[in-house]
Order: C-alpha cells, then sequence, then structure tokens
C-alpha cells in the first residue's frame, strides 16, 4: 500500500467536489456570513443533501446503509468540505453516524462536545460526547447550561458549555493523556488541509492576476515566496492528514487510527490552514482585509478548527512524548 | 508495520536486517574527518559490501519501495553513510543511466556500485552559483578531443575522486545561455586538473576549488548532445532533491530521538517550549519522510525522474535540519560551545544546508514558477 490515491478514491473526490457544488456552489459562504451580527442557521436543505449522498454514512459498512468505505476516504470527503468551507457539525454528525441512524441519513445534526466550547449547538438534535450520543430530549441540561458568543466565524455559531456538563481529563502537562477522539480531530485536520489549499490557490490565482508596476505581482520574488511557502504547508500537511488516516486503514478498526500521527496532522494541518490564509490574505492587499473576500471566512474557520483538541500545544506534547523513551 | 510497505517489502526489510547486524560490528571505526583518503577507502570499503550483498542496485532500483527500505534501515542501523560515493551513487551516476549511451553505462555504472570509482561534480563557478546557466568554463572542439579551460568551486570529494561530471560552455553565442552548456566526464587525474581545498567554517576542509588548464577531455565522455548539458544537469538535480535527502531525514530522526532522551536524562525536558519543539520537529519530520515516500512512488510513475516536488522536501528538509541542531544547542546548553560535542559540528555543518544545491530562495522560485505557475522576472 502507498499514499497515492486509488482510482476509485480519486473518483469519490471528483464526486464530492461536484456534489458541494451544487448544494453549497462558490458564492454560498459570501450570502450566507451576515456581518449584522445574527447567528447563522443550519441549512437543512444541504443537511439533507449530504445525509443523501452518502456524506455521513462514508464508513458505516453496506449492510448498515454506509459506502462501506474507511477513514482515508472519509479524511478526502472532509479536505473537500474544507476547501469550500462548508458550514454544519460535519465531524459530530459523522462521528456518530453509526450509532445514530437519523444523523448518518443527514435527518439529525450532531455537535461534538469537544471541550468547553461546542459549536452547533442550538441547531444540534444531540451532542457526540467521548463515543456517546447525548440527546437533547434525554439531556436538556445541557442545552440549557450552554451560553452563545458572538463567534468570531460568522459562518459558525459556539457556545460555551460548563465545565461540569463533559468529562475531559486534564490537558496539558507532560503526561498528557491524549484523551482527544483522534477520528475527529483528524477529520478536523482534513478540514483544515482542504482551506489550506484552497487559500493558496486563490492567493496564486490573485498573484497571477492582479498587476501593478504593469506586470502581475507574482513576478515579483516577495509575492512568489510567499506562494511557495503556502504550496510547502499544504504538501507536508497532506502527507501527515493522509498518512494518518493510512495508520487506521490497516490496523483493528476499533482501535483507531494512531494518536500520535493524528496529532502530528492536526498539528501541521492547523498551521497550514491558518498561515496560508494570513499569507493569501496579505497578497490580497486591501481586497484581503475587506467582507467581501473570502479570505477571512478561511482564516476564522481556521482559527475555530485549531481550538479543537488537540491543540498545537496539546499535539506538541503528544509528538514529543512519542520522543527519547527507546 | 509501516502502512506504507507490502508484507513483501516487510520480507525483505528482514533481511537487510539481518545483514547489517551480522556486518556492522565487523567494521573498523571511522577514520578522523581530515583524512581525505582513509575516508574515500572506508566508504568504498561500504559500497563493496552492499554491491556484493546485492543491495548496491537498489540505490538505482525503479522498485522505489526498495530503494527507501534500503536508506531507512542502513539509517537505523548506524551504518556508514554513502559518503565519497554522493556524487556518484546519486547524481553522476542517475544521468549516466538516463541520458548515456550503452557504452557509457557499460563503462560507468558497475564501478560506482562495486565502489571502485568516486566522482565529484564540477557545476558551480565562481561567478556561477544559483545563476549557474551564467558558468563559464570552455570547451573547445579539437579533433576527437575538448580542450577545457575555467575553473569550478564547492566540488565535494575533489581531492579523491576518479571522476567530475562537468557542466562546460560549448557555445558562446547561445540564447538563451542554457542552451549552449554540455555535460562531460572529466578523469580527475588528466593534465592540467588542480586541486585546491577549501576550508569551510566547520574548521575542516569539505570541499574545494578545481583549476581546468587546457584539459583534454575525448569527446566519448559527453553525455548527451552537445549544448543539451543543462536538460542532462536539471535531471541530475531533480533527482537529488527528490531522493538523495531520504537517508539523512532518517538520520534526523534518529537524531531527534537520540536529543530527546538526552533531554529526559538532564532535565532540560522539563522546559516545556524545548519539548514542544522537539515534539513539533517530530511531527513536521515524520510528514517530511511521508512526503518522500510519496514523490518517489510518484517518481516510478512519470517515468523514473522525481519532478520539482523535490524542490518541496528540498526546501523543507534544509529548514528542518537547521531547527533540529538549533534544538540540539538548546539541550546542549553551554557544551553547545565545545567543538568535540558532535552535535557542534553538525549544527556547523548544518548551516550550508539551505545553501547548497540551490539556495532556499532559488528553491521557491522553482516551487512558483514551474508548480504554480507564476510568471519568471522580478
Amino acid at each position: 500500500m502507498d499514499f497515492r490515491l486509488t482510482g476509485d478514491q480519486r473518483a469519490l473526490r471528483a464526486d464530492t467536489r461536484e456534489l458541494l457544488a451544487r448544494i453549497w456552489p462558490g458564492d454560498a459562504p459570501r450570502r450566507a456570513a451576515a456581518p449584522d451580527g445574527d447567528r447563522p442557521e443550519l441549512d437543512r436543505a444541504v443537511w439533507r443533501a449530504l445525509g443523501k449522498a452518502g456524506f455521513f454514512a462514508l464508513r458505516l459498512p453496506e449492510a448498515a446503509g454506509g459506502a462501506g468505505l474507511g477513514l482515508p476516504e472519509a479524511v478526502l470527503a472532509f479536505e473537500e468540505a474544507g476547501r469550500v468551507l462548508l458550514p454544519g457539525p460535519l465531524v459530530g454528525t459523522q462521528l456518530a453516524a453509526a450509532a445514530l441512524p437519523a444523523a448518518a441519513r443527514g435527518e439529525s445534526a450532531v455537535a461534538w462536545l469537544d471541550g468547553e466550547l461546542v459549536t452547533w449547538l442550538d441547531a444540534a438534535d444531540a451532542v457526540w460526547d467521548q463515543g456517546a450520543v447525548r440527546t437533547r430530549r434525554a439531556d436538556p441540561g445541557l442545552w440549557g447550561g450552554a451560553r452563545p458568543l458572538r463567534s468570531v466565524d460568522p459562518l459558525t455559531p459556539v457556545h460555551r458549555v460548563s465545565r461540569a456538563s463533559w468529562t475531559r481529563t486534564s490537558v496539558s502537562g507532560p503526561a498528557y493523556d491524549p484523551a482527544y477522539d483522534p477520528v475527529g480531530a483528524l477529520l478536523t485536520a482534513a478540514e483544515q488541509l482542504g482551506s489550506a489549499g484552497r487559500t493558496s490557490a486563490m492567493a496564486v490565482r490573485h498573484a497571477r492576476e492582479r498587476e501593478q508596476f504593469g506586470r502581475p505581482i507574482g513576478s515579483f520574488q516577495a509575492v512568489k515566496h510567499l506562494c511557495a511557502d503556502t504550496l510547502v504547508r499544504t504538501e507536508l500537511a497532506r502527507s501527515a492528514v493522509y498518512a494518518a488516516a493510512a495508520t487506521g486503514a490497516c490496523s483493528d478498526r476499533r482501535s483507531g487510527p494512531d494518536p500520535v500521527a493524528v496529532a502530528g496532522a492536526k498539528l501541521l494541518a492547523d498551521d497550514a490552514a491558518v498561515r496560508n490564509a494570513r499569507d493569501c490574505l496579505q497578497i490580497h492587499g486591501g481586497m484581503g482585509f475587506t467582507w467581501e473576500a473570502d479570505v477571512h471566512l478561511h482564516l476564522k474557520r481556521a482559527w475555530l478548527r485549531a481550538r479543537t483538541h488537540p491543540t498545537a500545544a496539546e499535539a506538541e506534547e503528544v509528538c514529543a512524548g512519542a520522543l527519547g523513551t527507546g | 508495520m509501516d502502512p506504507a510497505y507490502t508484507a513483501d517489502e516487510e520480507e525483505f526489510r528482514a533481511g537487510l536486517r539481518g545483514w547489517l547486524a551480522r556486518v556492522l560490528p565487523t567494521l573498523p571505526p571511522p577514520p578522523p574527518a581530515a583524512d581525505w583518503p582513509a575516508r574515500r577507502a572506508y566508504d568504498t570499503a561500504w559500497q563493496r559490501l552492499l554491491h556484493d550483498a546485492g543491495y548496491a542496485r537498489l540505490y538505482w532500483s525503479d522498485d522505489p519501495a526498495h530503494r527507501l527500505i534500503l536508506l531507512e534501515e542502513t539509517e537505523r542501523a548506524g551504518a556508514p553513510y554513502v559518503g565519497a560515493n554522493f556524487v556518484g551513487l546519486l547524481h553522476a551516476g542517475p544521468t549516466i543511466a538516463a541520458e548515456g549511451t550503452d557504452e557509457q553505462r557499460a563503462r560507468w555504472l558497475e564501478p560506482i556500485l562495486r565502489g571502485d570509482e568516486i566522482w565529484c561534480q564540477g557545476f558551480s563557478e565562481p561567478g556561477a552559483g544559483s545563476d549557474l546557466a551564467a558558468l563559464r568554463t570552455r570547451a573547445v572542439r579539437d579533433g576527437d578531443s575538448y580542450v577545457v579551460t575555467g575553473s569550478k568551486i564547492w566540488t565535494s570529494h575533489a581531492e579523491v575522486a576518479d571522476w567530475c561530471e562537468l557542466l562546460v560552455r560549448t557555445d558562446d553565442s547561445a540564447t538563451p545561455r542554457h542552451r549552449g552548456i554540455s555535460w562531460l566526464a572529466l578523469p580527475m587525474d588528466a593534465p592540467g586538473v588542480t586541486v585546491r581545498p577549501l576550508r569551510t567554517l566547520t574548521g575542516t576542509a569539505e570541499f574545494a576549488e578545481v583549476f581546468l588548464d587546457g584539459v583534454r577531455v575525448p569527446t566519448g565522455h559527453r553525455v548527451g548532445a552537445e549544448n543539451d548539458g543543462w536538460r542532462v544537469t536539471v535531471v541530475t538535480l531533480a533527482f537529488e532533491r527528490g531522493t538523495a535527502f531520504a537517508g539523512e531525514v532518517v538520520g534526523c530522526r534518529r537524531t531527534l530521538d537520540e536529543l530527546a532522551a538526552a533531554a529526559r536524562a538532564d532535565g532540560t525536558w522539563d522546559d516545556p517550549v524545548l519539548r514542544r519543539t522537539l515534539g513539533r520537529l517530530n511531527a513536521e519530520f515524520t510528514a517530511l519522510w511521508r512526503l518522500i515516500q510519496t514523490n518517489v512512488r510518484e517518481a516510478r510513475h512519470l517515468g523514473g525522474v522525481p519532478g520539482p516536488g523535490g524542490s518541496v522536501v528540498k526546501l523543507r528538509y534544509a529548514q528542518l535540519r537547521q531547527e533540529l541542531y538549533e534544538a540540539a544547542a538548546a539541550v546542549l546548553g553551554d557544551a553547545a560551545l565545545d567543538l568535540d560535542r558532535p552535535w557542534t559540528a553538525a549544527r556547523l555543518s548544518s548551516l550550508a544546508y539551505t545553501i547548497a544545491a540551490g539556495t532556499s530562495q532559488i528553491q521557491r522560485n522553482i516551487i512558483a514558477e514551474r508548480i504554480l505557475g507564476l510568471p519568471k522576472g522580478g
């Protein structure tokens, strides 16, 4: 086995791209991003379309109505979602698909309880909490005790839940126990990878088209080198994410992907998403600072995802923990 | 098990591990860095062992998995580095294999694999560094020979090499300039070749200047067509950037592990900044290794020559190697000022990596222009 995509995987990626272009076209993020502070709503039609296309059921066995695919394929689908800034509790709903058939079909939205900050809680019919589904009906206190934030990402609502409503173990210090969900973390990293690839491409396109001093700004080395660095970050992150997905595919499914490989992938993908968006913004100049350009939406979403576990500091601790124990 | 490999490939790995475990204890201690003839003898003896055991040919095998496993396992076991065999195995050999005639392949390839002949590289000149196409060393046809005059610089292993892969100008008037360049195999014992070692900031003479004064080189030593040497060279450079660093990256991962073990032993591990730096380097080097695995397999797919993706590896690897030895200095503390500590010497030599084989700035230009399609100039 190697990390190049198979024909089937390339087809899956193309199909996902086509689906997303249909249900969430290029100008959709800009239209949905209301600058007046209204909290975004989950588009149930988009959610059902995703469910119908099998987006959430990718990893379910065919007998359970799924596609019988693995993490490497799920990672490709989530990379595409990240590329187009697809909003919604994608990770939580994917994680809960096996336990909750309505989630697999896109009839339920499931938020991912990954820490104190929870995205899409209001829209969620249930939350995914460390391997278990908690429904709104059975567990109303979780929703009742949550307080909304004015989210930095105009496309993603965020709530802070009370510490008592979740049960994570300590996540600091050298003895950090990787309590994060490695599949959720890897799918998040895949979204970051998609965003990083997209902002790299946006930066390059702008550098080719925008002219100053009578020539494209991409002919200047100062700009060229920023663009080159975005590609390097994307390719390193891609290697880490695809390889981490493959560690899950070859080991026992229930044991999941290697937590150290996932931590490394999340670290590099977070970095690529945030820094590529920053460089893309810089290359867009004044336009990059406006609400109309999509750049800020990528940057803000990247910030949000970078705060999910493992965060950079936690991922670095996990990767350090694997060293020098020989 | 590494998911990148099949069961058959893992079986090959096990056989190689067994061989390394038997052979490595029989090797003499490595010679001092300043003793070039002894270094040549040591490096070529190791190459001969690899050859006789059937492993040397894997360097040029179109089966990339076996090549990667060879690089991984020799590094992991602490086997000798390719050393003086570097240019032959990783630049000149692959170029001759890709572009040479049957006769040229028969003459030069086997001695490289057996460790019988050492090659060096005569590309850069005092006036042609990053702008390699500005090279001025001239080769003028005289019957069946070229008469070569000029000088080369930064030539590693020149003192002990048998051959030099030499770029020369065969057409002064060609535009663009890179159309007038040819690739020659220069015998280093030819009359008119003078080697002057250059002392580097590490304190040792790791490379040399080579002066060429009317040196006669038979036209049969030209690989590729006359004036087509630039294209022939790009093949070599792409190969270097794509795969030549694979073994070193494995070596860096081993060093990183040793650094962490040292930090755990002496208490610097309690410093979260240092610890997290090492953790990040672990993630970066692991990803880089995966990228190399993918690139090498892609290369087989595209006909054996790694593409400009090698520049991505080269650029990031050079940065990471320097970051690794900066972290080593943090672990060493005051001992980072002691030249007798091996990590101190390695920290110094790491400074060459963002310059040699195409500076990091040139790599970014290559990535931007050849991969991303940004316009030239500026």
